[in-house]
């Protein structure tokens, strides 16, 4: 029996204190009439499904009855089922939004089996966490490590596709043939690299992207073993990657890796320690973890740099996890937008606690009548969590409408440089998110009022003039909108504190010219151009037609468009010092044309530009920046001076002013502009120049054409890629932040009015409940300033109670993303100062109603109710 | 913020047409037709039926009361407050009585079974004699 009174708890309470003993009496007479084991046994079963299936039904008829109940009572107050509803959407949305998008970049696995044992291994130098490897240091540490079970290496290039349609300039990616299996993807068609594809002299062999197999190649079933043309050699297409494949991410926004291509590396590739250029992927060995195979490779490291101490002096290693390989900047930003959606959602949850509250103190009288006409109090819990589920379920069905729409909006914020394919969208995972985030709120927050109901004498409610819900009642309402108030603050402040940060940054002057300033790359395809005299005719002719142009005020070529390509950096030695290669002795190499500092409007300070009399026969001259002078030369007279950089001695023969060629916000290396014709044949062959700067009044729409022409003109086969204005470039510099402010900045308003209405709901009621008190106040003489001090005096307490453990916070969250203030002190003054006014209004507004209300009691009326 | 309209809400139950509660469920239907003619306790209800039907139908104590919630939540029967004068009353047991919508309920739904047992004569389905 007593097996039998513990399956009756699977039905509702209300249901088993109604029928359970007569239930019970029943089981007992079938018991007594099943004589034996075997009748015994199907007594049991025949009881267990009995109580499954009804309690299953009766608790469906009462979600069924309440369902329906709730449907009634909403339709009968449209505007707190609304109100409701709207609050859940709002904070259901931000968050869903906010966690699909850090879910994207952050938290789900990289596309790749078993990915959490992947890591990265990079160089550190002084200044430089994460530097590529020369292909040398690469081999040594694979050959040492007992790490990993295997280890791959990649680097990004371009390639020029010839002969299939119009001259195409593909993001290709030069990998070892171990990468593949390193990453554990395996080709849709056709093979992968073997080791004898991927030797010196090696013919060669492409496999190609699912995107470029289509495009490209119409999907051709038959692809692999077809010939192509990259540049001017001819290569074997060996297979296809899957359409999920994107490794490694490409290096321009927006594109894909077209293609992949063996390294194979000859002896010479090995001779220079300090020619980084290649990252190195790895698979953890089972049960080693990431820690100790940092431990491992930092050894390996120390070994070689007692072996080489000459260009291994300052190099140590980094080991990381692949999935976290997304820059701290894209991190921070990702972080701030889950937690301020984190904040809206919070602020949302306690307008609706608040919501709730109200509503329960207004319905006591009804909740009471029902517990007096026999309904237990289990009945009215689930009542009130049915209405609460419901309206979080609406509310949180109309949030993840408004994520949807909005997470397009957010892609701005996902890092450029995650190895996996398309957006992010609101998936699975994100819906099971939300829904478990929807059903947290409508349950926490239904229960809050029955929580407080048991509390409460049930037949308090039933006493005639009754006056509020109690002291405690008030003091809970009143603490969900100090938090409210403290969350919108910190809101306010980190949008004000990032918007200071992002004027700060678009007034940064770049050093060089922004406006009427053309980009584009003609990548210029090896060996073809490997002769540094042959570049130099392509070089001449181009410009000097596109100089012809009508509108073009001057044109040039240079390595690499600044801030595009930060990187390039080489190290530098003055006097026949040893290289080093710690950030302070590294300067940015970039082969110029002459006309360069003049197309983007760089003034020359001293000394001379580079010119086309600067050839290989001649002495090698270097321009440099200011910036340079002040490291490097003791800022003493620079020209004339000598430096070591770039495999081979310079002279100074001018000084430029500085630029941002890092970008923005990153402080950048001093600058050393080469004049592209010394250089020899084959040396630094990735600098060679390929990006055009035009400087011109016309647009590039109506510019494009005539330079399309000029250049096919040069060399039919040169495809032209990335065209793009400085303006954009520059802009780009700050668009993410943008869109993360412009979020920001959206959260912090509407929490801003979910706290201004949180005050004036706590107000209003206060005012409402108390209106007795204040009509017996006036009636016994007390002035209407006594009121009016009374009631904005409560507001003002409130809001205090807010902003100071608000700005305490906000205080914290600055120091927090102190990375991405580009210099604007986490404690800046004249934003806190206007959140903090910002505060003093919305109190005041918040109080403006419930004051006037309270000036208006009628001391006659407000005494007759009692 | 929250002025009454905001939750203030009275609900009342609108009356239910008899014909609108049909098909019975057969439990249902088997329940109201124990109780036509005297007040009867749950056990005996279950009684009832089993000795109609040859046996063939024993409720099971859920089905038996969830079915009795459900129909007093409809109005098909209640609890009377007088209890039967006879020696076999128990104290601790409730009894349950149809009211007159139970009956009309009742009476319609034996309507509509006998109207499809008509029709299907008419088509010459005839039960056969057990």
């Amino acid at each position: 029996m007593r097996v039998y009174a513990l399956l009756l708890r699977l039905y509702p309470a209300s249901f088993r204190h109604e029928y359970g003993v007569d239930m019970a009496e029943i089981f007992a007479r079938r018991r007594r009439d099943a004589v034996g084991p075997a009748a015994r046994g199907v007594l049991w079963i025949r009881t267990l499904i009995d109580v499954v299936t009804n309690a299953a039904i009766v608790h469906a008829d009462i979600v069924g009855q309440d369902l329906r109940y709730t449907a009634r009572t909403l339709r009968r107050s449209p505007g707190f089922a609304v109100t409701a509803v709207l609050v859940v959407a709002l904070g259901i949305g931000a968050t869903t939004a906010a966690f699909s998008v850090t879910d994207f970049a952050l938290i789900r696995p990289l596309p790749f089996p078993e990915a959490s044992r992947l890591v990265k291994l990079w160089e550190r130098t002084p200044g430089y966490s994460r530097m590529e490897l020369s292909p040398a240091n690469y081999r040594d540490w694979k050959q040492a490590a007992t790490s990993f079970s295997s280890m791959g290496t990649y680097a990004s290039t371009s390639m020029n596709l010839v002969g299939a349609g119009d001259p195409q300039r593909l993001e290709a990616s030069w990998v070892s043939a171990d990468l593949f299996p390193t990453l554990g993807v395996a080709p849709l068609l056709g093979r992968s690299f073997a080791e004898a594809d991927d030797r010196a002299g090696a013919a060669g062999t492409v496999v190609l992207s699912y995107h470029l197999w289509q495009s490209t190649f119409g999907g051709d079933p038959d692809v692999a073993g077809r010939h192509i043309v990259l540049g001017d050699t001819p290569y074997t297409v060996l297979g296809v990657m899957p359409a999920t494949f994107n490794f490694p991410a490409s290096t321009v926004a927006g594109s894909t890796v077209d293609l992949w291509t063996p390294f194979r590396f000859d002896e010479q590739a090995y001779q220079d320690r300090n020619n980084n250029y290649i990252v190195a992927v790895a698979r953890l060995r089972p049960g080693v973890s990431v820690a100790q195979a940092r431990a491992e490779i930092q050894v390996i490291a120390n070994q070689l740099k007692q072996q080489y101490p000459k260009e291994n002096r300052d190099t140590d290693s980094t080991v990381i996890e692949l999935q976290s390989d997304v820059s701290r900047q894209s991190r921070l930003l990702l972080e701030a937008l889950a937690g301020a959606a984190f904040c809206v959602l919070l602020i949302a949850c306690a307008n609706l606690a608040n919501l709730l509250l109200a509503r329960a103190l207004g319905r006591r009288k009804e909740l009471a009548v029902r517990t007096a006409m026999g309904a237990g109090r289990e009945r009215l819990a689930r009542q009130l969590v049915t209405e609460s589920v419901l309206l979080a379920g609406v509310g949180g069905a109309i949030g993840v409408g408004v994520a949807s729409a909005a997470v397009p909006l957010l892609t701005r914020l996902v890092p450029t440089n995650l190895p996996t394919v398309g957006a992010p969208s609101v998936d699975l995972r994100v819906l099971v998110f939300a829904a478990v985030l929807t059903a947290l709120t409508g349950i926490a927050f239904g229960m809050m009022p029955v929580w407080r109901m048991g509390r409460e004498a049930h037949l308090e409610g039933l006493r005639e003039g009754a006056r509020a819900g109690g002291g405690r009642k008030e003091r809970l309402r009143s603490a969900l909108v100090v938090a409210e108030i403290v969350a919108s603050i910190v809101l306010l402040i980190a949008s004000g504190l990032l918007l200071r940060a992002m004027w700060r940054l678009q007034a940064t002057d770049p050093g060089f010219r922004v406006d009427h300033v053309l980009t584009m790359r003609t990548s210029l395809a090896l060996p073809k151009y490997e002769s540094t005299t042959r570049r130099a005719a392509f070089y001449e002719q181009v410009l000097a037609d596109i100089r012809a142009l009508p509108g073009v005020a001057n044109a040039a070529y240079t390595s690499f468009t600044p801030i595009v390509m930060g990187g390039g950096i080489w190290p530098v030695s003055v006097n026949g010092q040893p290289e080093m290669r710690s950030e302070e002795h590294t300067a940015s190499l970039r082969f110029v044309t002459p006309g360069f500092f003049d197309t983007l409007g760089i003034p020359l300070r001293e000394g001379r530009n580079v010119s086309e009399s600067d050839t290989a026969d001649r002495p090698f001259v270097a321009v440099v920046s200011e910036s340079f002078v002040k490291r490097f030369l003791s800022d003493e007279r620079a020209i004339g001076r000598h430096f070591t950089f770039g495999l081979s001695d310079r002279t100074v023969v001018g000084v430029v002013a500085n630029i941002r060629v890092r970008g923005l916000e990153l402080p950048s290396e001093p600058q050393v502009y080469l004049p592209y014709k010394q250089v020899a044949d084959g040396n630094i062959i990735g600098y060679v120049p390929k990006d055009l700067l035009i400087h011109s009044s016309l647009d590039a729409g109506a510019l494009m054409p005539s330079i399309r022409a000029v250049i096919r003109r040069a060399d039919p086969q040169m495809p032209i890629s990335n065209v793009r204005t400085m303006g954009e470039i520059v802009d780009g510099q700050t668009a993410s932040r943008s869109v993360q402010l412009r979020v920001l900045g959206a959260f912090a308003m509407v929490a801003f009015l979910l706290a201004a209405v949180g005050i004036h709901g706590v107000l209003s009621f206060a005012v409402s409940q108390r209106a007795q008190e204040i009509g017996v106040r006036i009636a016994l003489g007390a002035q209407r300033s006594d009121i009016l001090s009374m009631v904005v005096g409560r507001g003002a307490l409130l809001a205090a109670a807010g902003v100071v453990p608000g700005v305490a916070l906000a205080y914290v969250a600055g120091r927090m993303m102190e990375a991405l203030l580009v210099g604007v002190r986490p404690g800046d003054v004249a934003t806190f100062a206007s959140v903090v006014g910002l505060a003093i209004v919305m109190t005041l507004a918040g109080c403006l109603m419930p004051t006037l209300r309270a000036l208006r009691v009628d001391p006659i009326t407000a005494i007759r109710t009692e | 913020m929250y002025p009454h309209w905001l939750y203030s809400a009275r609900v009342t139950d609108k009356p239910t047409a008899p014909d609108a509660l049909l098909p019975l469920p057969p439990a249902t239907f088997h329940i109201l037709v124990a109780v036509a003619d005297e007040d009867r306790h749950g056990y005996a209800i279950i009684q009832d039926i089993e000795a109609r039907t040859g046996g063939e139908l024993r409720l099971s104590a859920g089905t038996l009361y969830r079915s009795i919630q459900r129909m007093l939540e409809q109005g098909l029967l209640t609890e009377p407050r007088e209890r039967p004068a006879r020696a076999d009353d128990d104290e601790r047991r409730r009894y349950y009585r149809i009211t007159p919508f139970g009956e009309a309920v009742a009476r319609a739904e034996a309507r509509r079974l006998s109207q499809l047992v008509k029709m299907a004569r008419a088509r010459g389905l005839r039960p056969e004699k057990a």
